[in-house]
């Protein structure tokens, strides 16, 4: 479970994050929406630790993101945006020397790997080295790594960019899968019909606040828009409103 | 501990199978130093032994006028050969390069000779020319011996001691030992070796910060439930291994050139077995953690690999400062200078390979404030890694 409340981040005098709270339930699919540097990609990094909120909080599973982020970081697996891999090792020692960083027992290290490998259809170029991979192949291995060691809350930042229709599909079986594990899965992305046909909710932002968040049928109904690219703008339009 | 080694590890398997950062790392840096060093030392050597030994062709232009001259030439290893068939040819054929040296003993040498008049010969040669220049300041020695020979035996003659003409005679004595007279030479050789330990690493180190982000590696790696500090040190170590085996490398790629190179001839017997070689590299040791970690931090500052190179190539050049400041100078090893990492080292060095009594001292204070600052350079990137800056 995923808390945010609150959050401000600012990069020199570009305020990119302001006052930014939601929830991501376990065992429901949460999706950030948004358009281009709405703030989407800031607020995830706060969320696995790597930047420190200016003001507010966020927690991972009761562990706060900035006093307790070790805690915090065992608990999630992340896909960051542009994620890249280590070009001279196959994908197998890619994936297992992430299992061995999150501190994964030797014994079970061969079969958690193998295990993601067989999840992530990747048998096929397993073991090659990743120099030269295809952008959806290194996504599958990017993601093996960051699932590896089991977490209960996984965060994807824009996930299906630069992905063909067959990739994007799997990535979606996948992410329906550890839905039905239990998991708290939170992703962004910039397009409406792909988090329509995913989430269980939606949180769309702009201009680093928070327009609407809400169901899909919720959003249909504040923003008084049965098409849903128009429901987006609309919901964009309300923040800008302000 | 675990983290750490898992780093260290996966870096040094990274490191290897890139083909062409290794060749620079462990090609580059120890075989380049060595090679350049031998071809210096080679042609020295071959321009020391042609002065002495080698016999030198000599176009003479009237030979026939001259049979005790060319006989003395030829006693002094000057083969006279045929120059061009008419004296106007020798200027010609010594500007179009054609000879480098001729000499012309004109028809009335003889008689000049005979009556004591200063008989005249002619020497042309190019002096732009270097290799022209050696070997008709040869010939031109050679001249002058005959000279003194002719004007000693016209002296006797007339009942004087052919002494009276050499009111002083300068004798020169050379103290340096040959491994003395070997550490000049070889002075430089230190630099080398720091050299090549710098590269061994430099690529890891740019790799740890500037590399890491620019493959976009970095920002998942640090969502991982690992402290920073713990996949820093693995990849320091890393990079320190590397370095350590790039300057392993270079110190025996240079004990075996001088093994083959004809030394002895220079007047140099420098004290480099191997032995000295293991000293050599403990001595060095302290400097790779130091080198490591300037290089990881200076890298760390950069946006992107291109820009850490241009960095780090200023970094390979630093150390030689110190040392270059104190050769010009020609400053005698002093305590203060022990404190100054890579000048320390070098002046050790220098002393061992001059096989002179090496100060425990100055030994220890070199390993401890290298050690030392190493540590404390280290423990800056570390805290630097924490940075959020850090992702670019």
């Amino acid at each position: 479970m995923i808390k945010v409340d609150g959050i401000h981040k600012s990069f020199g005098k570009v305020h990119a994050v302001r006052g930014v709270s939601f929830g991501a339930p376990d065992g429901k699919i949460t999706g950030l929406l948004g358009p281009n540097g709405a703030g989407k990609s800031t607020t995830l990094r706060v969320l696995y630790t790597v930047l420190k909120p200016d003001q507010g909080s966020a927690s991972i599973d009761g562990s706060d993101v900035v006093t307790d982020s070790l805690s915090a970081r065992q608990k999630i697996g992340a896909l960051p945006h542009g994620a890249g891999l280590y070009p001279q090792l196959t994908a197998r020692e890619n994936i297992a020397y992430y299992a061995r960083l999150c501190g994964l027992d030797k014994s079970e290290i061969d079969d958690k790997v193998a295990g993601m490998i067989t999840m992530l259809e990747i048998e096929d170029f397993a073991d090659r080295r990743t120099k030269g991979f295809s952008q959806g192949q290194r996504t599958k291995i990017s993601l093996a790594r960051a699932l590896v060691h089991d977490p209960q809350n996984v965060i994807l930042d824009e996930p299906t960019n630069g992905l063909d229709v067959m990739a994007t599909r799997s990535l979606r079986r996948l992410i329906l899968k550890l839905k039905d594990a239990g998991r708290c899965v939170l992703f962004s992305s910039h397009v409406m019909q792909e988090v329509a046909a995913l989430c269980d909710d939606i949180c769309i932002i702009a201009n680093g606040q928070v327009a609407i968040d809400d169901s899909i049928d919720g959003i249909r109904e504040r923003t008084g828009q049965e098409d849903l690219e128009e429901a987006f703008v609309t919901a964009i339009q309300m923040v800008g409103d302000e | 501990m675990r983290t750490l080694f898992t780093v260290f590890f996966k870096e040094i398997l990274d490191n290897i199978r890139d083909r062409r950062t290794l060749a620079s790392a462990l090609i580059m840096g120890p075989i380049f130093g060595p090679v350049m060093f031998a071809f210096v030392i080679n042609m020295s050597i071959d321009r020391a032994l042609d002065d002495a030994e080698s016999t030198m062709e000599l176009p003479v232009i009237g030979q026939e006028h001259a049979p005790n001259l060319m006989r003395f030439l030829e006693s002094r290893n000057i083969d006279i050969v045929a120059g061009p068939d008419r004296a106007g040819g020798a200027q010609e054929a010594v500007k179009t390069g054609l000879h480098d040296v001729i000499l012309v003993v004109p028809e009335g040498f003889g008689e000049q000779l005979a009556d004591t008049i200063p008989a005249r010969v002619e020497l042309y040669s190019d002096e732009a020319n270097s290799q022209g220049e050696k070997e008709s300041r040869r010939a031109r020695y050679a001249l002058q011996a005959y000279n003194q020979q002719l004007a000693a035996i016209r002296i006797t003659a007339r009942g004087i001691n052919p002494s009276v003409l050499r009111p002083i005679n300068v004798d020169e004595i050379d103290v340096s030992t040959p491994s003395g007279r070997s550490a000049m030479l070889l002075g430089m050789m230190s630099y080398f070796f720091i050299f090549a330990l710098l590269m061994g690493g430099m690529y890891l180190a740019i790799d740890t910060t500037a590399g890491e982000r620019e493959r976009g590696s970095l920002e998942p790696l640090l969502s991982l439930p690992v402290t920073r500090g713990r996949l820093i040190l693995g990849k320091i170590l890393a990079t320190c291994v590397f370095m350590a085996a790039s300057l392993m490398l270079s110190l025996l790629s240079f004990y075996v050139v001088l093994e083959f190179m004809p030394l002895e001839q220079l007047g140099m017997t420098p004290n480099f077995t191997l032995p000295v070689v293991a000293a050599a590299f403990l001595l060095l040791l302290p400097f790779i953690l130091l080198g490591a970690a300037v290089m990881t931090l200076v890298a760390s500052f950069t946006k992107s690999y291109k820009e850490a190179q241009t960095w780090l190539s200023v970094v390979l050049v630093a150390p030689t400062l110190p040392i270059l400041i104190v050769s010009i100078l020609t400053l005698r090893p002093k305590l203060e200078f022990m404190f100054i990492p890579s000048l320390s080292q070098h002046l050790i060095l220098v002393d061992m390979v001059k096989n002179e009594p090496i100060n425990g001292l100055h030994v220890a204070i070199s390993v401890i404030s290298t050690l030392l600052l190493g540590a404390l350079l280290t423990w800056v990137c570390a805290r630097l890694y924490r940075r959020e800056g850090l992702l670019g």
